[in-house]
């Protein structure tokens, strides 16, 4: 029973972790929490929906089709959005992300309706596997395969390519990059195409189980500022972890302790991390200069 | 600027002849509202006197001190079941129950105030955000204490005798209550607290070195501006009859700081114009379901990118520019 808690724990979690992913990107970037991640994610999933049932795309490509636009989302909310506010503080940048939160919400409001919809999904929940003392259900390996096949592609991405390199240059040092001949402009939007991306391949994941309505992210996306924080803000690795763990500890509570404070370990965990290490299992703790 | 002959001119709260009469006008204009217009407008207005209340409390924490909340319709929902629950289980009077709700929500605000030292932007913006989530689920799930989703109908006030049942009568409580608050609160930003708020806000550690107490400075900063919206939210749940967990999450926490962002951050005067303006927006958008969050959303990247000072910011830059004309 507990490895089978720890394994339903790990699909969940990683949901967690692919959008603490897409979170932890943008923040190394542009230095701000992007509270839009969800409602990002969550308008990819209904990109896909749309073009699955409207347009009678097959999964596969109506998926890809929704991954590319949200990629487009991403780095479009990145120029037209962010760009712009370059002279803005903390307050100011957190407030710009808001903003674009309610637009996003609104649209989707707008043009879906409010009402919950269902999500086709192509793997059955009740089909079961067993490894050993465990029983895995198609759904969660589908998660699990997908998640983990998409972050070692990111891993590799950021790893071998000169892009990927280049990505992880610019926030490092800015001036530096430039001088080196990467574009500082095409980088962010590029990074926050990718986040965009890594919120969508959740959304749609998500989607199935949760029902489709605008408010379907906003408990996940709570969930995976938890696992950006204990993992910490600035390592991709400490998403992957943070996400991870929080899936399985609230597996956990709710099968040991009671099913209804499941919701509430992730503010536990963002109490707790806050309070007690702040930057997080892996995240390291910048010196502030006076 | 005006041409000042006083020194303590500059800190006194109505500057000069034309303060006062401006106040007095206010006052006047305030006084024949409920005779003129229409009994829903009243309604509204009385809204909007307990929106403001919370927004200058928000203001103070946000633009005075630059503690991100992002949670605070925590608060908000604290004072108004407080208030709800003590009237209804313990029979407890108005006049009681009402500087309750801010006490109960202002000690939460100290208690929120401690783990935030040690957390700045983000990281704090996150807690809040935790915060505010944290109280809505624990509304729905307490069910004994706070009737669970189906939510609790606060009582009418009354001041023993005098029953506030009618929508001119709850106008009067709201306004009274918010010209208290927000005279209150400008007192307080012209004071020594107010003038370490904003040290904090600008450099905590060039304030800690010139001898401000940042954590007993920053923790008020939450206690008061949760006591704000505690009372705040206590009037606005007896106003409206009717309050539940769902009113209190994080969209009213985005709509409260909105406020203040499109009024103008670090302003009295900006919280009060920001309150009127959105609750005004809300009503006259009532009917089209989604526009107002899109609306909203615009507003807010508008004004952070283009007027950071908000839109009592962008008056005085006009009032400025018309002053010294034509130089």
């Amino acid at each position: 029973m507990p490895l089978q808690l720890v394994i339903g724990g790990l699909a969940t979690g990683s949901l967690y972790a692919l959008i603490a992913l897409g979170l932890v990107i943008i923040y190394r970037v542009s230095h701000v929490l992007n509270f839009a991640q969800g409602e990002m994610a969550m308008v990819s999933a209904f990109l896909a929906f749309t073009f699955l049932g409207v347009f009678r795309i097959p999964f596969v490509w109506a998926c890809l089709l929704a991954i590319g636009t949200s990629f487009l989302l991403g780095a479009i909310i990145e120029a037209a959005f962010l760009r712009p506010a370059k002279k803005s503080d903390v307050l100011g940048l957190v407030v710009i992300t808001l903003g674009v939160q309610q637009i996003l919400y609104g649209m989707a409001g707008w043009i879906w309706g409010y009402d919950t919809k269902l999500f086709p999904s192509p793997v059955s929940d009740t089909t079961h596997y067993r490894f050993g003392a465990a029983i895995v259900s198609q759904a969660n390996l589908w998660i699990l395969g997908v998640s983990v096949a998409l972050m070692l592609l990111l891993l590799l991405f950021f790893r071998y390519t000169r892009t990927g390199i280049a990505l992880r240059a610019v926030p490092q040092n800015p001036t530096a990059a430039r001088l080196m001949g990467i574009r500082a402009s095409r980088a962010f939007s590029l990074t926050w195409g990718i986040a965009s991306v890594l919120g969508a391949v959740a959304g749609i994941l998500i989607a199935p189980i949760t029902f489709l309505d605008p408010n379907m992210m906003l408990n996940p996306l709570l969930k995976a500022f938890a696992a950006a924080t204990l993992g910490g803000m600035s390592s991709f690795a400490g998403a992957v972890v943070g996400g991870g763990s929080l899936g399985i500890l609230e597996n956990l509570v709710g099968a040991y302790l009671a099913p209804e404070l499941k919701d509430s370990v992730a503010f536990v965990v963002i109490v707790l991390v806050l309070c007690v290490r702040p930057s997080g299992i892996l995240g390291r703790h910048y010196e502030r200069r006076v | 600027m005006a041409v000042r002959t006083d020194y303590l001119e500059e800190f006194r709260l109505f500057k000069g002849t034309a303060g006062k009469t401006w106040f007095g006008l206010l006052l006047a204009i305030l006084l024949i509202i409920p005779a003129t217009v229409e009994s829903y407008l009243v309604f509204l207005a009385a809204l909007a006197a307990t929106h403001i209340i919370i927004a200058v409390g928000l203001n103070l924490l946000t633009g005075y001190a630059g503690q991100i909340s992002l949670g605070h319709a925590g608060f908000i929902a604290i004072g108004a079941y407080t208030s709800s629950l003590l009237m209804l289980k313990l029979n407890a009077p108005f006049a009681l129950a009402l500087p309750a709700a801010g006490l109960v929500a202002g000690l939460f605000g100290l208690v929120l105030g401690f783990p935030a030292l040690r957390l700045t932007g983000p990281y704090l913006a996150v807690a809040t955000l935790g915060f505010g989530i944290a109280v809505a689920q624990v509304l729905v799930k307490w069910e004994a204490l706070s009737g669970g989703s189906i939510g609790l109908h606060p009582p009418k006030p009354a001041f023993g005798l005098l029953s506030i049942d009618s929508d001119t009568r709850f106008y009067f409580l709201s306004i009274i209550t918010m010209l208290v608050m927000t005279i209150g609160a400008a007192n307080l930003v012209r004071s020594k607290i107010g003038r370490a708020f904003v040290a904090i806000r600008d450099s905590e550690i060039a304030a800690q070195a010139m001898g401000v107490n940042v954590p007993l400075y920053k923790t008020m900063a939450f206690a008061i501006s949760a006591l704000y919206a505690g009372i705040g939210g206590a009037l606005m749940g007896h106003l409206v009859g009717y309050i539940n967990p769902d009113s209190f999450g994080v969209a009213a926490s985005i709509y409260f700081l909105s406020m203040i962002v499109i009024g103008g951050l670090a302003s009295i005067l900006g919280s009060i114009v920001g309150s009127i303006f959105l609750t005004a927006l809300t009503h006259l958008l009532s009917g089209i379901k989604s526009l107002p969050m899109v609306i909203y959303g615009g507003l807010l990247i508008l004004v952070v990118i283009f007027e950071p000072h908000g839109l009592w910011g962008r008056w005085r830059r006009i009032r400025l520019y018309w002053r010294s004309w034509p130089f």
